[in-house]
């Protein structure tokens, strides 16, 4: 199929982005979304040009690389995938597909489609972690049961791939979602409990340092994100930010 | 609490704590409306002790009024400081993919809902406190004595149509603040959990019944008073 | 020089405790004035930053990625071993030691290979602690499956994202010495060199990837965590990033390279789909717990389904060919990751295969459906006659064991795996070769480490499934910050390292010329189209089976394509900037190294063992013909170009096992 891309170009942080159309032609539908760009890319470097950066890395969904707003939506119209896992079968010939960076001003971007989202890493510097050294002589994995329904929803809040479609679906770049379920995972896990006061009230100011805007439960984040963490997960944190505050 | 509402946390559940305030305070309001469909007389009644009650003049109504205006105030602070998250906004963004227009647009269902408030207030709340505070009139009688006011005045609002219409537009906004902010005030405050599901339909029931319901007190003696 | 491995002495299962207990120790304030350099930051790699930084050395660690968290560890699905004997089947230290060295076709180190087992149940305590969510029965205790080339359930698991949790696990360890400063992240950052001082690693040489910009960084040891080389072979499942670079710089400054031939093939990946695709994915080896793999048992039924005339679920069961049932009864579906995907290819070189290309296998689910649909409707109490209440109560059960694996395919091929069988083929997955180390996991140069997939590891000539974690995760957290120790406590008073020697001058004007002639070339080809052709040649002749004559042909191929590469290449852009075509290009010249070494890897070792195998040397019945002459490791000493590298024997000495013919029948 032949399709028309309005890609964002931005040479670097400072200079001023614009969006560029590209045609692009014989693209087979079962190609990913990404190979479709290194085609594009193959085209541009033959003609001199500069090719399109994004980032991707795992191209299975799981690492949380890649990112791009496709048509209106994080990792585009399919649900459920990331951008490396979104295949062209989605599109139609003749289609014009918008591709744009991950939009967040705590997301600035480096260059193209490429976004720098170690906001996230600093949140989790602030607090997402379990303090416990490793020894060796940790006690046995089994000496704490965890109720099967605990551990499956901890596990569910656990599989974030950190990929941010949560802030650039959300109008208010808000983190929550994110943030949410970091801290859901631990707070649902007997492990986490030591420090959940302290790890809650850390990871939130740490976010709101980072300028990412309020949730305002539009529920954006739990459609767009790829790995389907619930919402439910900031009412968690919510929940533990007021039990916080309670105790300190 | 400055502390805890420096935080965004701490701000939302801020938002939702004076929204649980406000909704409960638009229920015992549609509580006294209705009775004037029911039963002119104990609504008569009701208003004269509300309206001339102390606990509820100089405790109540302050409190109201302090909730009105931080859950405005608080509301519009946030949107600024939301909208200044993006700087760059997108080219094309399909938002109603994945939320609906009413979570997205509080900021302009509720500034609907503030035009609408001044207006209401300008309209039936300072000739009140004029009649009470200025006029020093308490009895809450009609001019000729035979009997409470309320009612009789209430009818008459009710007769001009460009009123009736302001304020049913006022509750359809009404409704599409509720329809999002019911269940988001909850989720605010953290109850979204498997045991709170039936609570969402509950939501969706009061955001349309209770505007629903002063819609049809302002049709009710628009229809049976002037025609 | 002489390999030494420095395999300490006594009985096999003390070897470990004794070493630990003999070996140097530095104290707690003298390891504030030591450096560690970390390159990778996947589960070998971000559990070393993290417990160094724990011991209180000061550490810096450097990752490609923007995160440390997108390490391709994140990747692994199935799950993690470890002889926790939980399941109470008759696990122990030595069962898991005896399966690892039995499933390397024996080609491993046995005090390696039992240290890796005696520390493999610290591992899941750790995790644990760590708050990394395994899977748990309803009583709550930690929840085990099975995997390929062993009879017990000792694989710990979460999901289908076992890699992804334990990663994030390192990773958070990470984030709280990151946050305490013990730990300096350089995130987008990639090593082109390491800089060698008096013999010794004492640096590297890092391209910070956002500014271009050229960087020296110094430490009294460098630890490369930095993976494995699949992606030599241009698809594999390995993340588009994963380079063998690192590993290459340090085998070019000194560092022997060991077994590259040994690569691992797996049976379970998605089928390739057309010329454009960039890479494989894989589908866990879990699924051959509960699916059946078969092909038809009629080239005109196999021609009629890759010609979509016959539709999969029509073909009567006595039609089919369940072959790894019918070759290895004792193991069936379950054989390990060489044998069945040499199985898989086998029918399909004789036409049998089931997709348009015929390079695909069905991995069928229907029985499995069916068998726990009906245990369900039991349990339930419901009718257990009623086929279509048991197929629906059988696909939840699916689901919940597989569901995201399922979806995943589902996304990828367009078709529903719970309907019509899945189709699957080999793809490269695993390196076992990698960088020469001894016992303390240094290689032949003195400071410079090599752990995880990036070292020629524990593995042999074949890894075992949900093996490649525990061996990350062993190395990182529990061998490297001891043995590291022993050689930082000589260096307590040499104090910091200057980045102002002459050494690291002339890394980095070699560096920096390299990128120049990239940036420079203006050739007429991106990088892609020489990756491309290398990796043909490589799955072509040094793939699943390779012989003498291919082997010399491919190392002839490769190194005209080498001298093509550097007079062809286009590389947009320039070197100050973001440059994601220049960071290819460094990768792709080293893969077209790797490679001719990796040939005549294949081409001296006259044998077959585990993911190498020689269509010279098999049994009559089309098995792997170990060569007792070949009991060895082969480490190449760099000497110019990829051919001329110089082999170094390191015999393998089994004496607590005994060498038998590999068999899985």
């Amino acid at each position: 199929m032949n399709l028309t891309l309005q890609i964002w170009r931005q040479e670097n942080a400072k200079a001023k982005g614009k969006i560029v159309e590209y045609p692009i032609k014989d693209i087979s539908p079962d190609m990913s979304f990404l190979e479709m760009l290194d085609i594009l890319n193959r085209q541009l470097i033959t003609n001199g040009d500069t090719p399109v950066a994004f980032d991707h890395d795992c191209r299975e969904g799981i690492c949380g690389s890649c990112s791009l707003y496709i048509n209106g939506e994080a990792h585009g119209p399919d649900r459920r995938v990331t951008t490396c896992q979104l295949h062209m079968r989605k599109f139609k010939d003749g289609d014009t597909i918008f591709i744009e960076p991950f939009r967040a001003d705590a997301f600035p971007v480096i260059k193209d489609l490429v976004v720098d989202r170690s906001a996230f890493d600093r949140i989790q510097h602030a607090g997402g972690f379990i303090s416990v050294n490793t020894s060796g002589n940790t006690q046995d994995g089994n000496s704490i049961p965890i109720s099967k329904h605990d551990a499956d929803e901890a596990m569910d809040a656990a599989t974030c791939i950190g990929c941010g479609a949560c802030v650039a679906s959300c109008k208010n770049s808000s983190a929550m979602l994110f943030v949410g379920a970091k801290v859901s995972q631990y707070a649902l896990l007997p492990q986490g409990q030591i420090e959940a006061t302290d790890r809650v009230q850390n990871m939130v100011a740490q976010m709101d340092l980072e300028g990412f805007g309020n949730c305002t439960n539009t529920g954006a984040c739990e459609v767009e994100c790829p790995k389907g963490i619930s919402l439910e997960n900031i009412a968690r944190m919510n929940r533990e930010l007021i039990k916080a505050s309670v105790k300190s | 609490m400055s502390e805890v509402l420096k935080s965004s946390i701490g701000r939302k559940i801020a938002m939702a704590l004076s929204a649980f305030f406000l909704m409960f305070f638009i229920l015992q309001h549609f509580a006294i409306n209705i009775l004037s469909v029911l039963d002119p007389d104990t609504f008569n009644e009701v208003s004269h002790f509300m309206g001339t009650n102390p606990l509820v003049q100089y405790v109540l109504q302050p409190v109201l009024i302090f909730g009105v205006i931080f859950h405005f105030a608080m509301g519009f602070v946030l949107e600024f400081k939301n909208k200044s998250s993006r700087s760059v906004s997108y080219a094309k963004n399909n938002a109603n993919a994945n939320s609906t227009w009413m979570s997205r647009n509080m900021i302009y269902s509720g500034g609907f809902i503030l035009f609408f408030l001044v207006i209401h207030f300008i309209d039936f709340w300072i000739p009140e406190l004029n009649i009470k505070y200025v006029i020093g009139d308490s009895s809450g009688l009609l001019e000729d004595g035979s009997g409470y006011r309320y009612f009789e005045e209430l009818q008459h609002k009710f007769v001009p149509l460009w009123r009736v219409v302001l304020y049913c537009g006022g509750f359809v906004f009404l409704a599409l603040h509720l329809l999002h902010g019911f269940n988001s005030a909850f989720q605010s405050v953290g109850a979204n959990n498997k045991y709170t599901k039936s609570l969402k339909g509950f939501g969706k029931a009061y955001a349309i019944l209770i505007p629903l319901g002063f819609i049809i007190i302002a049709l009710f003696h628009y229809f049976n008073n002037s025609h | 020089m002489a390999l030494d491995s420095k395999i300490p002495e006594g009985p096999l299962a003390d070897k470990w405790t004794n070493h630990k207990n003999t070996i140097d120790l530095v104290n707690p304030a003298n390891k504030r004035l030591l450096d560690v350099i970390v390159v990778g930051t996947g589960l070998a790699g971000g559990s070393a930053a993290a417990t160094l930084a724990e011991l209180g050395y000061n550490v810096k660690a450097f990752c490609f990625q923007d995160s440390p968290r997108r390490a391709h560890s994140i990747a692994a699905q199935g799950g993690i071993n470890a002889a926790k004997n939980y399941q109470g089947d008759g696990d122990s230290t030595y069962r898991l030691f005896y399966d690892t060295v039995k499933g390397g076709d024996y080609r491993s180190r046995e005090a390696n290979v039992h240290r890796l087992a005696e520390v493999s149940t610290n591992i899941i305590d750790q995790c644990v602690a760590q708050g990394v969510p395994f899977a748990r029965d309803y009583g709550g205790l930690l929840d085990n499956r099975s995997f390929g080339g062993v009879l017990v359930s000792r694989t710990f698991y979460a999901k289908g994202q076992t890699g992804q949790q334990l990663l994030l696990g390192a990773y958070s360890a990470m984030n709280r010495q990151i946050g305490r400063g013990k730990i300096k992240m350089y995130n987008r950052h990639e090593m082109l060199d390491v800089v060698l001082v008096d013999g010794k690693a004492r640096g590297i040489i890092a391209r910070n990837l956002v500014t271009g910009e050229i960087e020296r960084h110094s430490a009294h040891a460098v630890v490369l965590g930095s993976g494995g080389y699949g992606n030599v072979f241009y698809l594999s499942t390995n993340a588009m990033g994963s380079n063998v670079t690192a590993a290459w710089k340090a085998h070019k400054r000194g560092a022997y390279f060991a077994n590259p031939c040994y690569t691992q093939i797996h049976p379970t990946c998605i089928p390739v789909s057309g010329d454009h695709q960039s890479k494989l994915t894989l589908m866990s080896e879990s699924l051959r717990n509960d699916g059946r793999i078969w092909v038809p048992k009629n080239l005109e039924d196999a021609k009629a389904i890759q010609n979509r005339e016959l539709k999969p679920t029509d073909l009567a069961e006595d039609k089919r060919d369940y072959f790894l049932e019918r070759r290895y009864p004792a193991f069936g579906n379950l054989v390990p990751r060489d044998v069945a995907s040499r199985a898989a290819k086998e029918r399909c070189d004789a036409g049998f295969g089931v997709n348009k290309t015929g390079e695909a296998v069905f991995l069928d689910f229907a029985a499995a459906i069916i068998r726990y649909g009906k245990e369900k409707a039991h349990v339930k109490g419901l009718n257990e006659e009623d086929e279509t209440l048991i197929r629906t109560l059988g696909k939840e059960v699916v689901k919940g064991k597989y569901g995201n694996l399922f979806q995943m395919y589902e996304k990828i091929v367009d078709e529903n795996p719970y309907e019509t069988p899945m189709m699957i083929y080999p793809a490269v997955h695993y390196t076992m070769g990698g960088v020469w180390v001894d016992y303390n996991l240094q290689t032949t140069i003195p400071g410079l480490y090599a752990i995880g997939e990036a070292n020629f590891s524990e593995h042999g000539a074949n890894r075992l499934g949900a093996s490649a974690l525990m061996q990350g995760l062993a190395d990182g957290y529990f061998v490297l910050p001891y043995t590291i120790g022993n050689y930082l406590s000589k260096d307590i008073r040499t104090g910091p390292i200057s980045t102002e020697s002459i050494e690291f001058e002339e890394a980095e004007a070699k560096v920096k010329s390299e990128i120049d002639h990239f940036i420079n070339n203006k050739g007429t080809k991106p990088v892609d189209y020489f990756h491309k052709r290398l990796g043909k040649i490589m799955w072509n002749k040094c793939g699943m089976a390779r012989n003498e004559k291919e082997l010399n042909e491919a190392i002839e191929e490769i190194s005209a394509l080498r001298e093509e590469f550097y007079k062809d290449v286009r590389v947009p852009g320039n070197a100050n900037e973001f440059n994601e075509e220049l960071a290819k290009a460094g990768r792709v010249a080293d893969f077209l190294e790797l490679g001719e070494l990796f040939a005549k890897d294949a081409l001296v070792r006259e044998e077959s063992a585990g993911g190498h195998f020689r269509e010279e040397y098999q049994t009559a019945e089309g098995e792997a013909q170990r060569r007792k002459e070949f009991q060895f490791v082969s480490a190449w000493e760099y000497k110019g170009a990829p051919k001329d590298a110089e082999l170094h024997k390191e015999e393998l000495v089994y004496e607590n096992i005994e060498v038998k013919e590999r068999s899985y029948k």
